[in-house]
């Protein structure tokens, strides 16, 4: 579990974030959402250590991650999992190789083993065998971030971060990219958060949302809750497009 | 102010990289891969520079020497020590600022806008480390190989120009290649090169990893790294000559 309490953070002048606490449950698929510039990848980059908070604790499982010296922040990222919004493969490797490297740099196991465990997390994540000696380039969109799941979960995370899983993917792939985020969270009892504005993501697999707004937590529940909540802001971003004002009024 | 900021993150950033790698397997998978990207693909323009430059120079310093009170051997004298003394390393060094540091600042800038290197820092690796470090030991491994290569094939320039032209004569030439020749010379010459090795690698290095934006800024990066890193070699080459020169 990572618990927020009382996180602020500012740049030049600028308060992003107020004072925001939030639980992200583990075995969950808790996402944060929010508009742009609400502060929800501010939220996201403290959480990870990307960016030092001026104010309050982000413990992970009790602890707090600002009170650690460099050394331990990355002995703790080593149980962390990230996935990016353009995937962040590395492109001097081939795909295999992208999900070998983090095995390769921390992992105490065999040559032969971490082979196999390579090979098992990109046949989890559905890639065709044929496609384990390609370059990152020279894949689709939709198989670079299964890729970046399969180097996310090689080394059995404790936490695992996705930004924006499903930016750039058609809706077919976006769902198979979901599926998979909650299908490996509850597997694996991790505790996922995913930073996201995509409706659909949110109706599939919001456990556990987290809705930012100007900086605050403006709201939490889950995806059923989400359609009796009497919070305007909320209601005005979630039920933007005609398609939502439908399905809550069929909710209702 | 800049000038004193950028001072201040370099020197944190060596901070990062100058420390033992994570793994020694993994330097030693990305070692082998500077070399031949760093020094063994700067091969082909040391060659050509170097034979052409060693020519110029020979058929110039004849044209500008014709002096009856000058000894014949002069012009092979005075190409040699102007190769050792300052082309080979100095403007060699300048000349791979502008192929190796562009090659650096945009390799690691594309990685940082890519989030390539905020992956690495998730995964809980010294990014500066693993990424820096085995650039600036692989380059300073190589560049005495391509000065000493620079200063042989630019005497060799010179040695074509006697024996494909009538503006010297060979044993002129040879007789001056071998005249008071000062064995400290390439001593100072190598010396001067792993200080401008270093600076090229590690600014290169420093304006890639602050690179921030899109394929502009990486662009910008790297022609900032040309820029800086050429005018420090210049910097460093007046220093060290002042310690190791002069009187």
């Amino acid at each position: 579990m990572i618990e927020v309490k009382n996180v602020d953070k500012s740049f030049e002048g600028n308060r992003v974030l107020k004072n925001v606490s939030a639980i992200f449950e583990t075995g969950k698929t808790n996402m944060i959402i929010g508009q742009s510039g609400s502060g929800k990848t501010v939220l996201m980059k403290s959480i990870i250590g990307l960016h030092r908070i001026d104010k309050g604790r982000i413990e992970y499982d009790g602890r707090n991650l600002p009170d650690m010296k460099m050394s331990n922040i990355r002995i703790l990222r080593r149980e962390v999992g990230m996935l990016f919004q353009g995937s962040a493969l590395f492109d001097s490797m081939s795909v295999l190789e992208n999900v070998m490297y983090p095995l390769e740099m921390f992992s105490p196991s065999t040559k032969e083993e971490m082979i196999e465990r390579a090979y098992f997390c990109l046949k989890h994540v559905n890639l065709e065998e044929k496609a384990f000696d390609l370059a990152p380039s020279e894949i689709s969109g939709g198989m670079q971030k299964r890729v970046a799941i399969a180097r996310a979960i090689a080394l059995q995370p404790k936490y695992l971060f996705c930004d924006e899983p499903n930016s750039g993917l058609d809706p077919k792939t976006s769902l198979v990219i979901d599926q998979l985020i909650h299908e490996i969270t509850h597997t694996f009892g991790i505790t996922t958060i995913i930073n996201s504005h995509d409706m659909n993501s949110v109706m599939e697999i919001g456990e556990n949302i987290i809705f930012i707004e100007n900086g605050e937590n403006a709201w939490q529940g889950n995806k059923d809750d989400i359609f009796h909540v009497h919070n305007e802001a909320l209601n005005n971003f979630v039920f933007a497009s005609e398609l939502y004002k439908q399905v809550k009024q069929a909710n209702q | 102010m800049s000038l004193l900021n950028d001072t201040g993150m370099y020197v944190l950033l060596m901070r990062r990289v100058l420390v033992q790698p994570d793994r020694w397997k993994m330097f030693f998978r990305q070692f082998p891969k500077e070399l031949e990207k760093l020094g063994l693909q700067s091969l082909p323009i040391v060659v050509i520079i170097s034979v052409f430059i060693g020519a110029i120079m020979t058929i110039q310093t004849k044209l500008n020497s014709a002096n009856p009170l000058l000894p014949n051997y002069t012009t092979g004298l005075v190409t040699r020590d102007t190769l050792l003394l300052e082309f080979s390393s100095t403007i060699m060094c300048l000349i791979l600022a502008g192929k190796v540091g562009s090659n650096i600042a945009s390799e690691i800038g594309t990685m940082r806008i890519t989030e390539q290197i905020d992956a690495l820092e998730i995964m809980g690796v010294n990014s500066a480390n693993y990424l820096i470090l085995p650039k600036i030991v692989a380059f300073v491994v190589m560049i005495p190989f391509l000065v000493i290569f620079s200063m042989g094939l630019g005497i060799l320039g010179g040695y074509f120009v006697s024996i494909f032209t009538n503006v010297i004569s060979t044993g002129d030439y040879i007789t001056g290649i071998q005249y008071a020749f000062v064995p400290y010379y390439v001593f100072y010459s190598l010396v001067k090169s792993l200080i401008f090795a270093f600076v090229i690698t590690s600014v290169a290095s420093y304006y890639g990893y602050y690179a921030r934006g899109g394929a502009l800024d990486v662009g910008k990066a790297s022609t900032n790294a040309v820029v800086n890193s050429s005018i420090l070699v210049l910097f460093f080459n007046l220093l060290v000559t002042s310690l190791m020169l002069g009187k």
